[in-house]
């Protein structure tokens, strides 16, 4: 007895830039495989950079018309492009600084530059999740191939204990991840996000979605690496290899910002109230631990863990005051910190020392006189990520502000959550000006080497001019956060 | 009617009594032979349910695939494993204790969704969207209509631990030598033969 069902073959237009990074990432190994050994991870390093590229191009075609396709699994909207625009700008610059590291390193494998592509293949496929079971497939596609880039570097102890620290944690967040979307599911019966936003759309909430919720923002929270789910940040950044370091503080964040944004407000936007005292308390958390820990480090790779750890803060602000403003802020917030630390790690990288590369602050003792305009660069960088005018940074953070502050007629709550904002950013100055003392007043005992290839210039160079010539970026910028936001309302 | 419960006794009394002589034989091998008996026994079992495709499933892949690697590992692997059983009867109290009250939560599970209002409902509802066809042509609907998405995405998801296996694992040694057999066919004589004079009573 045979009864056809009919099927309906998907609609792959929305998702094409996915689909094609996928198989780019398979072919890429086939050119890994059977180009000459010598140069394989050199080529493949290439292609795999001009891919992302393409699928940039791909993704900026998109119309951002709202199209749900895979069975409402997968959706593309405003949002998703702009997220998607900001991850590939991050994995295309972070992959450009790794090949001279690992070719130093004598660790260049074609492997890398795979693992990237697949990473950056789940990160767009987070960002685009419409469904619970979506958002955890994406989740485990991004952080399994960032467990193996972390130990890549697989005979330095440090890296494969990152690697270890990383995996050991990233699971029980997924467990916890899975046990919230299964309470949910089992409480109100669906995964899909528009079903859940029809089911909950306020008025008395089970306790079981509620606790559900709060495990998957606890998930979340390890992913974008907010206190108190911060623990291992700080070790994987340190043991990592630096240019992974980089890959991890802009890409992955940005992504995991997205899906946070989206869970939190598509399914169980209409039940804010009853999640929003959370992310208010990971965010002040996040503020204040990024803040202070940072103080006490004399690692640089240490230093901007903490710092992302607060930035993450700033940016889950914008997520409690939950509306259009604060989503608008959120995601200008993104894309100012992705310059910053592209440059920083830009700059990172360049530290090397008779040809070791070195990551202490007093290393960077006495740059100005060696190498000026990277010290300056580095100064802008430092400048921005506290937050000071006229540079990018500051406008990131008065964003936020201003978002929190409209909310402030309605309860005087969120003027205290401002002002532990400012306060926190104000202490956060001290460790970056630190830097910015150490590189211009201190006086260096054996002088770093000048930064060999242009690539590290070159990006030190652009995020520095963003940064401080950011008013022409900001007006198109506010534009299309605006319109990227709006999408998720 | 009476056949398909003598059947299910059957098959039930063959899986527990293969499943006890999996964790009380002596010989690894035997347990390892003790399980592929238990997954057949289950597999009648599920076919007795009317779930042929899990039934083959069950039968291709864990006897056919997962006992064998068991098998492979219990004879690859140098582990004494009358040692590794001497504590057996020690932790038994605490085993036994562990058992009790996963059956008595099991039984509490099964009473409450015996009992509920609402489970009748419930239990209907997934069902609904499956009557058509039988089970291997629902299940494939599912899985690769349905779900398309999802299940692209676990194999994404198993290509990378593949890539990260190898990536981590992998080590070049030098001096294995190994078959290339293009190489070897095409090798030719004077490669392979060198023509010396040798002097009288010098040797090569």
């Amino acid at each position: 007895m045979f009864v056809m069902l009919q099927t309906v073959f998907p609609d792959l237009s929305a998702a094409t830039p996915e689909i094609f990074l996928f198989i780019v990432a398979m072919a890429l190994l086939m050119v890994g495989v059977f180009a000459p050994a010598a140069r394989a991870a050199a080529v493949v390093g290439r292609l795999a950079l001009l891919s992302l590229v393409v699928a940039l191009v791909m993704v900026l075609m998109q119309d951002g018309v709202k199209v749900a396709t895979f069975e409402n699994m997968f959706i593309v909207d405003r949002f998703a492009i702009f997220m998607k625009v900001l991850v590939l700008i991050g994995s295309a610059l972070t992959l450009l600084m790794s090949g001279r590291f690992f070719a130093e390193m004598n660790a260049r494998k074609f492997e890398y530059p795979v693992l990237v592509v697949l990473a950056t293949l789940g990160m767009m496929m987070m960002i685009s999740a419409n469904d619970l079971i979506a958002l955890y497939m994406g989740l485990e596609i991004q952080s399994l191939a960032l467990y193996v880039l972390a130990a890549f570097l697989r005979d330095q102890e440090r890296s494969t204990e990152a690697g270890l620290k990383y995996f050991v944690l990233g699971a029980l967040s997924s467990g916890m991840l899975l046990y919230g979307a299964s309470m949910v599911y089992g409480f109100a019966g669906t995964t899909q996000f528009a079903a859940l936003a029809a089911v909950l759309k306020g008025g008395e909430v089970a306790p079981g979605i509620i606790v559900g919720i709060v495990f998957i923002a606890a998930g979340l929270a390890f992913k974008v690496s907010a206190v108190p789910f911060h623990m291992w940040t700080p070790d994987v950044y340190e043991g990592a290899p630096t240019p992974v370091t980089a890959f991890f503080a802009v890409a992955p964040k940005v992504a995991a910002i997205a899906l946070f944004l989206r869970v939190m407000l598509e399914p169980f936007g209409g039940i804010a109230a009853e999640w929003r005292q959370v992310i208010v308390f990971l965010s002040v958390a996040s503020m204040i631990l990024g803040a202070f820990a940072a103080i006490r480090q004399n690692n640089i790779k240490r230093l901007m863990a903490y710092s992302s750890i607060g930035h993450v803060g700033y940016a889950l602000l914008g997520l409690a005051v939950g509306t259009s403003e604060g989503i608008r802020a959120v995601l200008v917030y993104m894309a100012i910190y992705l310059t910053m630390n592209i440059g920083t790690f830009a700059c990172i990288l360049a530290m090397r020392r008779q040809g070791q590369y070195v990551e202490q602050i007093p290393d960077l003792a006495g740059l100005s006189k060696r190498n000026l305009p990277m010290a300056i660069i580095m100064m802008l960088l430092m400048f921005s990520l506290a937050g000071v005018p006229p540079l990018a940074g500051f406008f990131g953070k008065f964003y936020v502000f201003k978002a929190v502050m409209e909310m402030s007629a309605l309860s005087s709550g969120w003027t205290v959550l401002a002002v532990i904002g400012v306060l926190s950013s104000v202490v956060g100055a001290f460790y970056y000006l630190r830097i910015v003392k150490v590189m211009f007043f201190d006086e260096a005992l054996e002088p770093l080497d000048l930064p060999s290839g242009r690539e590290l210039g070159l990006l030190m160079g652009l995020a520095g001019a963003f940064n401080l010539f950011f008013f022409p970026f900001a007006g198109p910028l506010l534009r299309a956060a605006g319109n990227a936001a709006a999408a998720l309302f | 009617m009476i056949i398909a419960s003598l059947a299910f006794y059957l098959f039930a009394i063959m899986t527990v009594g293969s499943a006890l002589m999996v964790i009380v034989a002596r010989n690894p091998v035997h347990s390892v032979l003790f399980l592929i008996l238990a997954f057949f026994s289950s597999a009648g079992l599920f076919v007795l349910l009317g779930a042929e495709f899990l039934a083959m499933i069950l039968v291709i892949v864990y006897v056919g695939a997962v006992a064998v690697l068991f098998m492979f590992v219990v004879m690859m692997l140098d582990i004494n494993f009358v040692e590794l059983r001497q504590g057996f009867l020690e932790y038994m109290p605490i085993g036994a204790l562990v058992a009790v009250i996963l059956l008595v939560e099991i039984a509490m599970v099964a009473a409450a969704w015996h009992f509920a209002p609402e489970a009748p409902e419930a239990m209907a509802a997934p069902l609904a969207t499956l009557g058509a066809g039988h089970n291997t042509e629902a299940l494939g609907n599912l899985i690769y209509t349905k779900y398309l998405y999802l299940f692209q995405g676990a194999g994404v998801v198993l290509l990378i631990a593949m890539i990260g296996a190898i990536v981590l694992t992998h080590r070049r040694r030098p001096g294995v030598k190994r078959q290339d057999i293009s190489e070897q066919v095409s090798r030719r004589r004077d490669q392979a033969v060198e023509m010396k004079r040798v002097e009288p009573g010098q040797g090569v």
